[in-house]
């Protein structure tokens, strides 16, 4: 995994994301470094319409909501099979 | 007939106004041995009252719409306001509207999205119109309040108000009033992914809490502001402000409610308690509707989308849309109550 971005224009519950994306990697035991977007041109321009939103590697793996740790990781485990 | 009458009566003021509950906090207040006709207690009565109703119906209402709303995140939206065309693209926009979840902080976003799949400006500003001024929660708590007719018909003008909103925007060609950067962005199509009925019911919950938590500040002061004005602002002033000497009350309820922040679950024990104290219903409404859809924290977003000549029309299309709202409803308050 090359890269985790969390996308949102800086509020309260995108930095709720980053925290739980953060906490899942530690669990995970991984040090991807999570890239925080908050320009809403390339928020757009991944098609996300709704923040906070995840993107794994360049794609979009959730919008709109606030994952809980459990989640992030099941998301991160799913893509770490794919590679 | 009759049944069906008394049963939607029943309805009505107990379950959606909850009369049970107001009854239930005079006795407890009274048990205590507090005298229900002090000023004092009158406004404690009103304010224990309020504030669990509008908890209770907001939890309630929350849920239910943030279950529907999962079936219409902003990118399933996108696509199905594609496939129409002209005023029609318009209306469903500002059903669509209603339905989808939308924040103000990802309105660049939306924007963009919107318009990179080809909807006309006028779509994407009907969208933006009726989002924030009518929704299921409001149509909910103005029939608690206020009743079916009300209801019905401050959704119904809310609509109007954004397809014509929308369309004009639209036919004074405002496109290059829009930021280049929204226009040149290119955004890409993403799967809304197909939840089940489990996962939106989490998304629902999680929905509610958020949402609880983040308005109840606004019901905590609007309740405040409700139980004031209940008890301790002469009736005479509000009749003189809002009532029918006054033929720009409506204008006044407007201008105070448009920069104003707050949510309509806060507005409504204010909207309640100048009603009873002789406000026009249309007063009422109109700021109620001013201070949900305009506002400054809103503006300030959109500002970065769009230049300063199509903000300024924006705003003055909804602020005299509500207006007319409020002409509106006081020319028909007799009808309606």
């Amino acid at each position: 995994m090359k890269s985790i971005k969390v996308l949102g224009s800086g509020c309260k519950r995108c930095n709720q994301l980053e925290g739980a994306t953060k906490a899942a990697l530690d669990q995970l035991g991984m040090n991807t470094p999570i890239e925080h977007v908050t320009n809403p041109v390339q928020i757009a321009s991944y098609g996300v319409m709704a923040t906070p939103a995840l993107v794994v590697d360049e794609r979009v793996v959730s919008t709109g909501r606030v994952l809980k740790t459990e989640e992030v990781v099941k998301i991160l485990e799913g893509e770490r099979g794919k590679v | 007939m009759q049944v069906l009458g008394s049963i939607w009566d029943f309805f009505q003021s107990q379950l959606l106004g909850m009369r049970w509950l107001n009854t239930i906090v005079g006795r407890g207040l009274s048990a205590l041995g507090l005298d229900l006709d002090n000023r004092w207690i009158g406004s404690i009565r009103f304010f224990i009252y309020d504030v669990v109703k509008i908890t209770l119906l907001l939890c309630f209402l929350i849920f239910i719409i943030s279950y529907i709303q999962s079936y219409f995140p902003p990118e399933r939206s996108k696509k199905i306001l594609g496939s129409f065309r002209g005023v029609w693209a318009n209306l469903i926009a500002a059903l669509l509207g209603t339905v989808t979840p939308f924040c103000s902080c990802s309105s660049i976003p939306l924007f963009i999205g919107f318009t990179s799949a080809g909807l006309p400006l006028g779509v994407t500003f009907s969208f933006l119109i009726s989002s924030p001024m009518v929704d299921l929660g409001s149509l909910v708590l103005l029939m608690s309040i206020f009743g079916t007719k009300i209801a019905f018909l401050y959704v119904l003008l809310g609509l109007v108000i954004a397809v014509v909103g929308g369309t004009i925007i639209e036919k004074a060609g405002m496109e290059k009033y829009v930021e280049s950067f929204i226009l040149t962005t290119k955004s890409v199509d993403i799967e809304s992914p197909n939840l089940l009925k489990r996962e939106r019911a989490l998304y629902a919950k999680e929905q509610t809490f958020s949402t609880f938590k983040k308005v109840l500040p606004y019901i905590l002061l609007g309740v405040g502001i409700g139980a004031t004005i209940h008890n301790w602002i002469p009736e005479s002033w509000v009749v003189t402000l809002l009532g029918s000497d006054n033929p720009f009350g409506i204008i006044l309820a407007t201008v105070v409610g448009v920069p104003m922040y707050a949510d309509i679950f806060g507005t409504i024990p204010i909207a309640e308690a100048l009603l009873f104290k002789g406000a026009r219903l249309g007063a009422v409404l109109s700021f109620m509707m001013g201070v949900t859809t305009l506002s400054l924290p809103s503006l300030i977003m959109l500002r970065k989308a769009v230049k300063p000549k199509l903000l300024v029309m924006f705003i003055v299309i909804c602020t005299l849309g509500i207006i007319g709202v409020g002409y509106i409803f006081n020319a028909l308050q007799s009808l309606l109550i």
